[in-house]
């Protein structure tokens, strides 16, 4: 797996926020590859540049210097039109909180991933329940956001992200808001988009629950990286919670 | 799901819509009765002119209106019209204001139209009694029943003077009504003179003459024709005499402005309640416009969403907005300026309200195009 070419990759990624006095390097030079069939988790304490580096993976923001190229391609100088259609062609997203369209349901809230992309009409509508079933939302399409649990409306988030089978879905902190049964089922979701989809999925959290699900973790601290772990091929989910009991004994 | 996006966002705050569409109903209103009233006097204004029959019309130099073209006219000078290659008919035509006193005392001024059916002029239109015959016995006269009360009298048979002599209502016609407020009086060429005075040498004279063209002949060849032999008179085509009137009343007046700026107040008002509803909707649902973005939605997608929203109050606020014009158009109908609706005004009016709706998106595209996407992950 780890040979794969990757459809994501940042190199030496650096990036100021705001201004004047309140300036803060939020990534101090940060290299990054997704490859397709992983999870990766992205963990790292509040303030760590998490929501950064997910911004500027997911052509959202532009480094200050360094590069992302998505599917072979850099994004270095393009335009924000360029960049939304690089986002539309390529990347899903998935948010803490949901960020679904109150006035729109289930299926409607996946078709609009779809319309900006220019899918239409019945294909498009049979494509958002087809994948609403996928997330187990089946006996949910005509419902709107306030009718749904916390964990019904990230599983509609996630048949948006991968409603139009992008490559690569980031996703920023999915399980934050929820409970541990939803953020299990979500996480379970999120790694099996991955595996039998083939996409590279990144999640950030810093949700210790989490781990079970991850074939990688990358851990960043104050805008660097300080740190990789693999899931050994073969082993399956708690192996890599002890690799990390092991890391954090290690730094102690 | 641009419409689907685009008409949720309107009903998700009903109070808003309400007011966008009150802001637009307003508009639509005030603009269709002041156009309304606009149209309604053009037509009263330009009405006896357009119910002629004639190619040409020959007024002395300078004449305002039909109402005041003077009795300047000579005899001699319809001769020299009628001697013109090209020309059939010259009919002589008497139309002036004069005074009309009530039976029952007081009185009110009126304009005099003297014109001789037989000429083949004016013929007589919407008359509901009596004939255009009966308006040949002596000393009759047909006016319009809705200035019965205006005149003092109650029908036919009635009399009363005008000017110097009596004269008595034979028959009556229906909505011939004037824009200066001033009954319409018809009765034949000669009575009209001898009425307004016209007796002894000016016993002949004419406020216009109508001229009538024989098949064939050119239009622009004559009238040059005309205005070479006749000095002291202005030679003018049906719709330039049309234009001569209505710039008098509407525009010499000050009345066709003061409509025509109530439209464009009502339009303006229109204007800025649209788009303050408007920028306020694309605020509350900034962070919904910040995710489509980030979903990777072009900037024009989101622009569609925003013009949707205002296509769809436009359409909404104009049919309502129509609903209560036409209202308002049928209580009018019997007032002195009845509104005129026309389906080129109705058009107009959609025209204009999908106009104003789109003017007052600029600002709630203004805040859009400035969505950072990043935004998305901060709530
Ligand atoms: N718009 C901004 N302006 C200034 N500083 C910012 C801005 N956004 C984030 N930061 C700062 O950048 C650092 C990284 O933030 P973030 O990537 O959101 O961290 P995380 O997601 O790991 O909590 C933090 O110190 C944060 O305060
Ligand atoms: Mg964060």
């Amino acid at each position: 797996m780890t040979n794969e070419t990757p459809v994501l990759e940042a190199r030496d990624i650096v990036k100021e926020l705001g201004k004047g006095a309140g300036k803060v390097m939020a990534l101090k030079g940060v290299s990054l590859k997704l490859v397709p069939g992983e999870l990766t988790l992205l963990m790292g304490p509040s303030g760590s540049g998490k929501t950064t580096l997910l911004s500027i993976l997911g052509c959202i923001l532009s480094p200050t210097s360094g590069e992302v190229r998505l599917a072979g391609h850099s994004t270095t100088g393009l335009g924000p039109e360029q960049l939304a259609e690089l986002r539309r062609q390529h990347i899903g997203f998935i948010f803490q909180s949901y960020n679904l369209f109150p006035t729109l349901n289930a299926v409607e809230n996946v078709r609009i991933a779809l319309d900006v992309l220019g899918q239409k009409g019945y294909p498009a509508a049979a494509r958002a329940e087809e994948v609403l079933r996928e997330v187990g939302l089946g006996h949910r399409l005509q419902n709107f956001p306030s009718n749904l649990s916390g964990g019904e409306q990230q599983r509609v988030a996630v048949a948006r992200a991968i409603a139009a089978s992008p490559s690569i879905v980031l996703a920023d902190e999915p399980t934050a808001a929820l409970d541990s049964e939803n953020g299990h089922a979500v996480m379970a979701l999120l790694a099996r988009i991955a595996k039998e989809q083939n996409r590279s999925v990144l999640a950030v959290t810093h949700d210790p629950r989490t781990l079970g699900y991850a074939d990688r973790v990358v851990r960043i601290e104050d805008g660097k990286i300080v740190g990789e772990e693999r899931r050994p091929e073969g082993v399956n989910s708690p192996e890599i919670t002890d690799l990390t009991k092991k890391r954090r004994k290690a730094n102690a | 799901m641009i419409l689907t996006l685009a008409f949720r966002n309107l009903f998700h705050d009903r109070i808003r819509l309400a007011v966008t569409l009150v802001g637009i109903l307003f508009s639509i209103v005030l603009v269709a009765v002041q156009l309304g009233l606009y149209l309604g006097s053009s037509r009263m204004i330009t009405n006896m002119i357009e119910k002629t029959n004639s190619d040409l019309w020959i007024t002395t130099f300078g004449a305002k209106s039909f109402e005041e073209g003077g009795i300047l006219l000579t005899s001699g000078q319809r001769h020299q019209a009628l001697a013109t290659p090209g020309v059939k008919a010259v009919i002589p035509m008497v139309s002036a204001f004069a005074e009309w006193r009530k039976p029952g005392g007081g009185s009110t001024r009126v304009a005099v139209v003297g014109i001789d059916a037989e000429d083949g002029g004016l013929e007589p239109w919407n008359l509901i009694e009596g004939t255009w015959d009966d308006i040949r016995a002596p000393d009759a006269i047909a006016v319009d029943r809705s200035y019965l009360g205006d005149l003092g009298i109650q029908g036919i048979g009635d009399t009363a003077q005008i000017a110097l002599g009596r004269v008595r209502v034979r028959a009556l016609t229906e909505g011939i009504r004037s824009f200066t407020q001033s009954p319409y009086v018809f009765t034949p060429l000669q009575r009209a003179r001898n009425l307004l005075n016209m007796d002894g040498e000016k016993g002949d004279k004419s406020t216009f003459f109508l001229v009538q063209l024989e098949p064939g002949a050119n239009l622009e060849t004559v009238r040059t024709a005309l205005q070479e032999r006749l000095e002291g008179t202005d030679v003018l085509t049906k719709a330039e005499f049309r234009d001569r009137s209505l710039a008098q009343w509407l525009f010499k007046t000050g009345a066709g402005i003061a409509l025509i700026g109530g439209a464009l107040l009502g339009i303006l008002v229109g204007t800025v309640i649209v788009a303050q509803t408007l920028y306020s909707s694309t605020k509350d649902h900034i962070n919904e416009f910040a995710t489509l973005r980030a979903l990777g939605s072009s900037g024009s997608y989101i622009h569609k969403v925003i013009l949707a929203q205002a296509g769809l109050s436009a359409v909404i606020g104009y049919s309502l907005g129509m609903i209560i014009a036409l209202l308002i158009l049928y209580l009018s109908r019997n007032s002195p300026l009845p509104l005129v609706m026309t389906p080129g005004l109705a058009f107009s009016l959609f025209a204009l309200t999908l106009f104003m709706c789109a003017i007052s998106a600029v600002s709630a595209i203004m805040k859009v195009t400035k969505i950072d996407p990043a935004t998305v992950f901060s709530r």
